[in-house]
């Protein structure tokens, strides 16, 4: 049949990292080949990620590139697959990664083999999250993910690593853990857990989706992470070393929202509908709260940890208003932050490494020295207050105009948002930009280095093109967004019949199984 | 005449076992010390024609001696458990016994004869059968865990098992004398006839209540695991791993076959002991284990909290709990003996060392001990893709099956809380400061044992199914 592109887009990186595992050599000469064999693989696998999106049929919301294969048997396959909504996470994953390996160049020192093997096998797990057509599959992978992540914070993070690292692995954990019990009740329930079978024919009954619908809560809303179970976020962002904060923000976050468009919002369509302004107040909370804690921070990557709080509470708002422009634009701003929250940890990244503080205190006045640097973030920060122009405007726009036609209130509170992402944001920028450059330590520091500069302009290239030409996403995941919205409204309907006819259409589901 | 050699046949492999270790007896009496290395592997390889009796024989199916044992899938499946691990403690076992100048032909003779009684009682089909595999197995084992007899600990271990493991012999024994007065007979399927047809009177339940107290002994679940840390500390190391692996899996098999075939009617007066019993065992393995500065005690809550695992399954009480405690049993097997491949491997300047902080840095030091052991312990937290994620995942699913959503929703907590001490254990040996190195050189046997479980618990994600299918072919010849 077909060439197996899913696999291997996934396996891929596991590949790179048994060569590297394998790679004979010491100390100095296997990291120099470790780095390559690292940048080598993610750059195929961007090659084969991309070729997927070449190849993928916009105007269909069906999964394409199917695979399937047995697995454990009794309804559990090895499925993979990828539809609209899918599709542009792995792109996001897989693009993501050479700036990974690119921004570990030099920063990283000690164990540097073990650190790419870490990042590859990450990607893998990652990649994998966005594949999996089968629920069980899907929680390998992502729980999976939780090991290499551990290890890259605990090992080569700052001084509180290990407090950081184990609150992340254990928070996770726990939502997941739920997470798992209520994928075994639907398994016992549609006696497969082929999620493409389930989005067509499972219907579960209205008192179990509630119970389900909170399962899968504890997990995504810990992975968002929503208000008010992010705490885990600001510590494992602060203690990563760049390149994870950037894996972090840019890809972990958007497995919650995912998991959400994914299962909560199609499978479980009345308790997504009944619990929507629950999800509301969160992502009000989120937006609103975290902003002004934002405002207070005093650490640069805890500053944007908090924005990126504040952000997914765009995202969870949007997919909830359960419209058309809501999920999309929720879908657009996960994107859009992937790349801009990426590439504000990138450029934190590129002053820690000469400066070896985050403090905002210890900069100012950069711009004299490093005019290229201050223009880079200029646009990554514009991107993040969500300026028009930028792909940060495109996705909070949407939610808006989405939640906006469900709830008015509700939209009133996250507008508000947008201005205090200017308020931090921009006082952030000119604390650290602005002002004459006074600080002795900073009269020697050196503007942007070759690498650096090749790390961070295609991101500003995106992040435009992102703002000014929306289409190219549009046009993969518009099919898949209104099927998910036809599913939605039409599984609304039919629960909404027994309640009128007194009952009788769950008996015939059941029967049905 | 005809009837006897039927029941011989039923039980080849027991009498091979049998015959064999009492041969290999006088072998090692008659050629004195020096014929400790070779019995040790004369031993092995008698294991492992016993396990290629039973896969290939086509294992006569049925039961013999009048009732007495059974022979069925179940069986074959926990005898091949039990003969797994056996066979993997003796192999890991040479080097440290020859360093503490223990290496006598009695060690290879003893976990023969411990073997037998545990294949004995994974056959019973009485409960006259059953006890006599048990104080065979016991008896035997005892003695092993007193077998560094100059150690005071050592002497001082075998010495509490044997008082504790003579009063839960006890008061099994109690608690089978009253099913027997009650119910007038020994044989299980007797037993269960009679409380189907009459109903679990008071004297049968409180026959339950002893019986239970005495297998949950042998399992070292709470409230009955007391004597675990103690004796996996004293013990010489691989007599250790053999305890927490072999008799886990033989007294596992036991406890499912006799409650589940003896009291089928009595289910809800039976399942809220073993779910109370279940529960303990999950929370104070999970609780007491972060305390833990000593690697071997480490392990003896982790068994703890791993049995209660394996009790859900029990709990469940239907043919999916048997499957998953088959498969948690199994995978449970494996990682146990890497993990304590590598505790054998903690050695410096040829003296043992026990003590966690030991392992700080081993990531730096010993970059391949470090990984087994960090895949081994993972895997013990139930983290995918390892092979520890699938035990708990069949066990979970027998309780959400069986309606115990209460008994698995506490389970996956207890898993979390779990998962806390093995990341310690992740946590030193990666992210600390380097320990002086331990000794680079392992044997050949040591490392294949490394090797081995390693694999398994990597890819068991991949070739799964068959085992999975298996185990659930074993299941349904006890519960059908």
């Amino acid at each position: 049949m077909h060439l197996p592109i899913l696999s291997i887009v996934t396996f891929l990186p596991l590949v790179g990292a048994l060569l590297i595992l394998v790679m004979p050599g010491e100390g100095d000469q296997l990291a120099k080949s470790a780095r390559w064999i690292a940048l080598i693989t993610t750059m195929l696998d961007l090659a084969v990620s991309l070729a997927i999106w070449a190849g993928f049929d916009g105007n269909s919301a069906a999964f394409q590139f199917q695979e399937k294969a047995n697995w454990l048997g009794f309804g559990i396959s090895y499925h993979m697959g990828v539809d609209g909504i899918s599709v542009l996470f792995v792109v996001l994953t897989a693009g993501l990664m050479p700036f990974c390996i690119l921004a570990s160049w030099e920063s990283i020192r000690t164990r540097v083999a073990e650190y790419m093997i870490a990042f590859l096998v990450l990607e893998t797990l990652m990649i994998g999250v966005f594949c999996a057509l089968d629920l069980v599959l899907f929680y390998v992978f992502f729980e999976g993910g939780l090991i290499p992540m551990f290890l890259i914070i605990g090992v080569w993070g700052g001084v509180r690593r290990v407090y950081a690292s184990f609150k992340f692995f254990l928070y996770t954990l726990l939502g997941s853990a739920l997470m798992l019990l209520a994928i075994l009740w639907m398994y016992l329930y549609a006696g497969t857990t082929d999620i493409a079978v389930m989005l067509k024919s499972a219907h579960f009954p209205v008192a179990m989706q509630a119970f389900l619908w909170f399962a899968f809560l504890a997990s995504f809303a810990v992975k968002m992470p929503m208000w008010p179970v992010h705490t885990w976020l600001p510590d494992a962002h602060v203690e990563a070393p760049t390149a994870g904060s950037v894996i972090l923000a840019g890809i972990l976050l958007k497995m919650g929202g995912y998991g959400f468009l994914r299962f909560s919002v199609p499978m479980f369509a009345s308790a997504s509908h009944s619990f929507a302004p629950f999800i509301f107040v969160l992502s009000i909370m989120a937006i609103v709260y975290t902003s002004f804690v934002a405002l207070a921070q005093e650490d640069m990557k805890k500053l944007i940890a908090y924005s990126s709080v504040a952000h997914m509470g765009f995202v969870t708002m949007g997919i909830f208003s359960l419209t058309h422009q809501g999920i999309e634009g929720g879908i657009y701003q996960m994107l859009s932050h992937g790349v801009v929250s990426g590439a504000l940890f990138l450029c934190v990244g590129v002053i820690y490494d000469r400066m070896h503080t985050r403090e905002i205190a210890a900069y100012g006045g950069l711009v004299a020295r490093m005019p290229v640097y201050a223009a880079c973030l200029m646009v990554f920060t514009l991107a993040n207050v969500g300026l028009p122009g930028t792909g940060g405007f495109v996705g909070e726009f949407l939610t808006m105009l989405g939640t906006f036609r469900v709830n008015t209130w509700v939209v009133i509170f996250a507008a508000t948002g947008a201005i205090l992402s200017a308020a931090y944001m921009l006082y952030l920028y000119w604390r650290v930009i602005f002002g004459r450059l006074v600080k002795p330590a900073l009269q020697t520091i050196q503007d942007l280095s070759l690498r650096e500069l090749a790390i961070l302009s295609p991101l500003v290239i995106i992040t435009l093109i992102m703002g000014v030409y929306p289409n190219f996403v549009f046009d993969v995941t518009h099919a898949s967004v209104a099927n998910l919205v036809h599913q939605s409204q039409l599984a609304m309907a039919q629960e909404s019949k027994p309640s009128l006819e007194g009952g009788g259409v769950n008996h015939s589901v059941r029967a049905g199984r | 005449m005809n009837a006897l050699s039927s029941d011989l046949l039923t039980l080849l492999p027991e009498l091979v076992l049998a015959v064999s270790a009492m041969a290999l007896l006088m072998f090692g009496a008659f050629r004195g010390e020096r014929s400790a290395s070779l019995t040790t592997w004369v031993a092995v390889v008698l294991l492992v024609v016993v396990a290629y009796l039973l896969i290939a024989t086509g294992a006569p199916k049925g039961t013999a001696f009048h009732g007495a044992f059974i022979v069925d899938g179940f069986t074959r499946f926990a005898e091949i458990l039990v003969l797994l691990g056996s066979v993997l403690a003796l192999v890991m076992s040479s080097r440290y016994l020859e360093d503490l100048r223990l290496a006598r032909f009695e060690y290879p003779v003893l976990i023969l004869l411990a073997t037998l009684g545990m294949l004995l009682m994974v056959s019973a089909a009485s409960f006259i059968a059953l006890y006599m595999g048990l104080e065979l197995q016991s008896l035997a084992l005892y003695v092993l865990a007193a077998f560094h007899r100059d150690s005071q600990r050592s002497t001082e271990a075998g010495l509490k098992y044997f008082v504790l493991g003579a009063l839960s012999s006890g008061m099994m024994l109690y608690g089978i004398s009253l099913i027997y007065g009650f119910t007038g007979s020994i044989g299980f399927t007797a037993v269960a006839q009679v409380v189907r047809a009459s109903g679990a009177g008071i004297g049968v339940i409180f026959g339950i209540v002893f019986l239970i107290s005495g297998l949950a002994f042998k399992v070292s679940a709470v409230p009955f695991h007391m004597w675990t840390p103690d004796v996996y500390e004293g013990a010489p190391t691989p007599v250790t791993a053999l305890f927490s692996m072999a008799p886990k899996a033989a007294a596992m098999a036991l406890f499912l076959r006799a409650i589940l075939t003896s009291f089928p009617s009595a289910t809800p007066q039976w399942q809220q002991i073993v779910w109370a019993v279940s529960v303990l065992s999950m929370f104070l393995g999970a609780f007491a284990a972060i305390g833990q500065t000593n690697i071997k005690r480490f392990m003896a809550y982790s068994s703890i909290a791993n049995m209660g695992y394996v009790l859900i399954g029990l709990a469940a009480g239907s043919a999916q709990g048997v499957q998953g405690a088959l498969i948690y049993l199994l995978i449970y097997i494996v990682t146990n003996a890497g993990a304590f491949g590598v505790i054998l491997a903690m050695r410096r300047s040829g003296v043992m060392v026990e003590e966690i902080a030991d392992l700080s840095g081993l990531a730096r030091t010993r970059p391949g001990l470090a990984l087994v052991f960090a895949m081994m312990m993972l895997s013990l937290a139930g983290i995918p893709p390892l092979a520890g994620f699938f035990a708990k995942f069949y066990v979970f699913l027998a309780a959400i099956d069986a309606h115990q959503y209460v008994l698995a929703v506490l389970g996956v907590l207890a898993s979390v809380i779990g998962a806390y001490y093995y990341l310690r254990i992740v946590k030193i040996m990666y992210f600390d400061e380097p320990a002086p190195a331990f000794d680079e050189q392992l044997t050949v046997s040591l490392n294949t044992v490394l090797v081995g479980s390693s694999l398994f618990t990597f890819f068991f994600i991949v070739g799964a199914a068959p085992l999975v299918a298996l185990a659930g072919a074993a299941a349904k010849t006890l519960v059908p």
